[in-house]
């Protein structure tokens, strides 16, 4: 990608337009090997306790090493405002940065977005000088909510998280893209290479994933996919798609012809 | 130990001296202070005050670190 093509949230400047989660991963030395072939620089982590019990257990930030990466805290399996708040204080006393993708739950079946509860709690986390990236659903009303109360960016669903459905909504988050003027970080619900391509063809801002990467037969192979196709969504954005027609319309010239 | 108190780590029980600091037990646990979020009682301490803490009999401590996690 060319390298002025950068994305900026809050003063914070990515390279890469892929952002990957950490979950799933058969192990850490996989999660690695994943990460560098999707040639992310932004990943997210959740916050847990300590194993104290086995403290043999190696710890995932030394495979990732947090100078080379923007660390990405989430607030998931949070299911009130109350406990998504409380992560998020625990991320940052944790880490290093104000940043959080924050997530307040609804249901346990589809883990869409409890939408009142996700305002509520960006409005306490902003407050307190968190940079929130609200994980969000496909909703141009709530997006632009989120952002009027100052969310830096908004990370609408593609489809549920982890079910591989892809862009369920394309004309909504359309809608998002036109009339939200932060980036939009489609989050959640790619399930192959052409999903995501699709998102930034529609002119996403980045696409974050998990479970499409560790969760392929070949993650890291997986991993290199999704490089590509949101590299090529980028550049297909940018160079401006031809309008679809009904009919055909000739490449060769009739000049010439016998 | 002769001033035995118990106190709560990512509740579980356990046994721990008075006047022993956040910093010790996370010393005693073999845990590195850089990138952990102590709670203490459900407050949140600032990583410098680790050393000046004192836990108390009944005391609930919560130990969190950065795990792998997507959505």
């Amino acid at each position: 990608m060319a390298t002025n093509d950068r994305l900026t949230i809050a003063g914070h400047e990515f390279r890469s337009r892929l952002w990957v989660g950490t979950g799933k991963y058969k192990d850490f030395e996989e999660t690695k090997k994943a990460i560098e072939a999707s040639g992310a620089d932004v990943v997210t982590v959740a916050v847990r306790r300590v194993n104290i019990t086995d403290r043999s257990k190696e710890n995932l930030l030394d495979y990732i090493d947090p100078k080379k990466y923007t660390i990405l805290p989430n607030t998931a399996g949070c299911y009130t405002v109350e406990d998504a708040v409380r992560y998020a204080r625990l991320a940052r006393a944790a880490g290093v940065s104000d940043l959080v993708k924050l997530e307040v739950l609804g249901d346990e079946r589809t883990l869409f977005p409890d939408t009142a509860g996700l305002i509520e709690a960006a409005k306490i986390l902003i407050k307190e000088g968190f940079i929130v990236l609200p994980y969000t659903n496909d909703d141009p009303i709530v997006a632009k909510k989120l952002v009027d109360i100052g969310c830096p960016a908004v990370m609408p669903l593609a489809a549920p998280i982890g079910s591989g459905l892809g862009i369920r909504n394309p004309y909504n988050l359309k809608i998002i893209m036109e009339t939200v003027k932060v980036p939009i970080i489609v989050d959640a619900g790619v399930g192959t290479a052409s999903d995501a391509a699709l998102a930034m063809e529609y002119g996403a801002d980045a696409v974050l994933m998990n479970t499409a990467i560790a969760g392929a037969q070949d993650p890291i192979m997986m991993a290199e996919a999704m490089k590509y196709a949101v590299d090529a969504g980028r550049l297909a954005y940018k160079a401006g798609r031809i309008p679809r027609k009904l009919y055909a319309t000739a490449s060769s010239p009739i000049e010439g012809m016998l | 130990m002769s001033n035995g108190i118990q106190i709560h780590v990512n509740g579980e029980a356990r046994g721990w001296r008075s006047g022993g600091t956040v910093a010790d037990l996370l010393q005693e646990l073999a845990i590195r202070n850089e990138r952990v979020a102590v709670e203490l009682n459900l407050e949140i301490l600032d990583r410098k005050d680790f050393d000046q803490r004192g836990l108390k009999d009944g005391d609930r401590v919560e130990i969190l670190s950065f795990i792998g996690g997507g959505c």
